[in-house]
């Protein structure tokens, strides 16, 4: 007997909508929302144990707690699967859905599953422990994916080497494995380009990551009246670096107050990609607060934000810096902040 | 760098003076140097206050 358990959310799991997402952790053995396409998907020998329910926005306030609450309950269930979500497009579910499946695979050693869309944080923050199924944004494919879910979980619990990501059809895991081509790397490019010549489809062996940038935010209508804010991607500290952000794809973001100018003393720079001695000798020549302030007193700008954020962009991967720009601009709306100069070495 | 700033999609670009001081000029003057700086900032604030449609480099 193969016992499988189910994460779902609030909404999934037929508790209620965003009124009842602040719900703490449950477990029944009724079969309720996805829960009754999963069975329906069920081989022989393979059962539904249990569902466990928790309400997102309890997950997304205190997930360590939650998580912790949850996994209680999935331990008494004595699981041999846990499939979570999936979580198409609901961004607190995802990440909620992906960090169950962390914990159950690292702290009871089952195998776990979830699934979910491409832009859901809960991809960015955990494809590279947790297997995570490509969904669309639709629920309607919930029969289909749910089915997948299922046939990845078989896999793990049988311990059968998975096929590559997009053969599975899960998000790579950044995992390099040597394998035997049938013809050298010189022939393989050329048979590329022959193929883009020739307007054929091709696979390339190394996928550029891909920006997506958003739409143009709109141009600023009255600078005179507007709040503006200096960022850096070239890692200026206070001296002593307090935050410790490191020189190299840093993990974080820091704000620190100014004043008028940036005395060469009391700043460091923390980034080792570029000859800092020019920046430490005038801390201006990055961050060009100076300036800044000189057009405020002109009335060129309203107001200069009363704090720089900085960070280090060098060797930072795409996932890691669009986190960090959600996290900049989150910070920056708070302060009513209309409009950002970033300068970049 | 202004192309790597395009091809990743950053809607207003201004080229800087350099990757080691981007709004800085370590040859020049003190005087020099902040009027450069200046440079730099207005050719910025008109780009915030243009619309933009795609990727562009403000000269």
């Amino acid at each position: 007997m193969a016992r499988i358990v189910l994460y779902l959310n609030q909404f999934f799991g037929q508790i209620g909508g965003e009124d009842m997402a602040g719900v703490g952790p449950r477990f029944t053995t009724e079969v309720v929302g996805p829960g009754r396409a999963l069975i329906g998907l069920l081989e022989p020998g393979e059962g539904l144990a249990a569902t466990v329910i928790c309400g997102d926005n309890y997950f997304a306030e205190q997930p360590e707690k939650a998580a912790a609450e949850c996994l209680g309950h999935i331990r008494l269930a004595q699981p041999d699967i846990f499939l979570a979500g999936p979580a198409f497009n609901a961004g607190r579910y995802g990440v909620a859905c992906a960090a169950l499946c962390k914990a159950v695979q690292s702290q009871l050693g089952i195998p776990a599953v979830t699934a979910m869309y491409d832009e859901n944080p809960g991809v960015d923050v955990y494809h590279r422990e947790v297997i995570i199924l490509r969904t669309g944004q639709s629920a309607a494919a919930m029969r289909d994916v749910l089915d997948r879910m299922l046939r990845l979980g078989r896999k793990l619990r049988a311990g059968e080497p998975l096929g590559k990501p997009q053969m599975e059809g899960y998000f790579p895991q950044g995992r390099l494995e040597a394998e035997l081509a049938d013809k050298p790397a010189a022939s393989r490019a050329l048979d590329m380009l022959l193929a883009k010549l020739a307007g054929q489809p091709f696979q390339t062996e190394l996928a550029l990551p891909a920006f997506n940038p958003p739409p143009p935010p709109p141009a600023v209508r009255d600078l005179a009246h507007a709040k503006v804010a200096l960022v850096t991607d070239g890692g200026l500290v206070p001296t002593g670096n307090p935050d410790g952000i490191e020189v190299s794809a840093a993990s974080k973001f820091a704000a620190y107050r100014i004043e008028d100018r940036l005395e060469p003393a009391d700043y460091d720079v923390s980034h080792g990609g570029y000859d800092n001695r020019y920046v430490k000798q005038d801390p201006h020549r990055l961050v060009p607060l100076d300036v800044a302030r000189e057009l405020e007193r002109e009335g060129r700008i309203g107001q200069l934000h009363d704090e720089f954020v900085t960070t280090t962009g060098l060797a930072n991967p795409v996932n890691n810096s669009r986190r960090l720009g959600r996290g900049i601009a989150d910070h920056l709306k708070e302060a009513g902040v209309d409009a950002v100069i970033l300068t970049s070495t | 760098m202004t192309s790597v700033a395009e091809m990743v999609g950053s809607h207003r670009i201004v080229q800087g003076n350099g990757i080691v001081h981007p709004l800085g000029s370590a040859e020049s003057s003190p005087e020099e140097e902040h009027r450069l700086r200046r440079k730099i900032m207005e050719r910025a604030l008109d780009a915030l206050t243009t619309e933009v449609d795609q990727p562009t480099v403000f000269k």
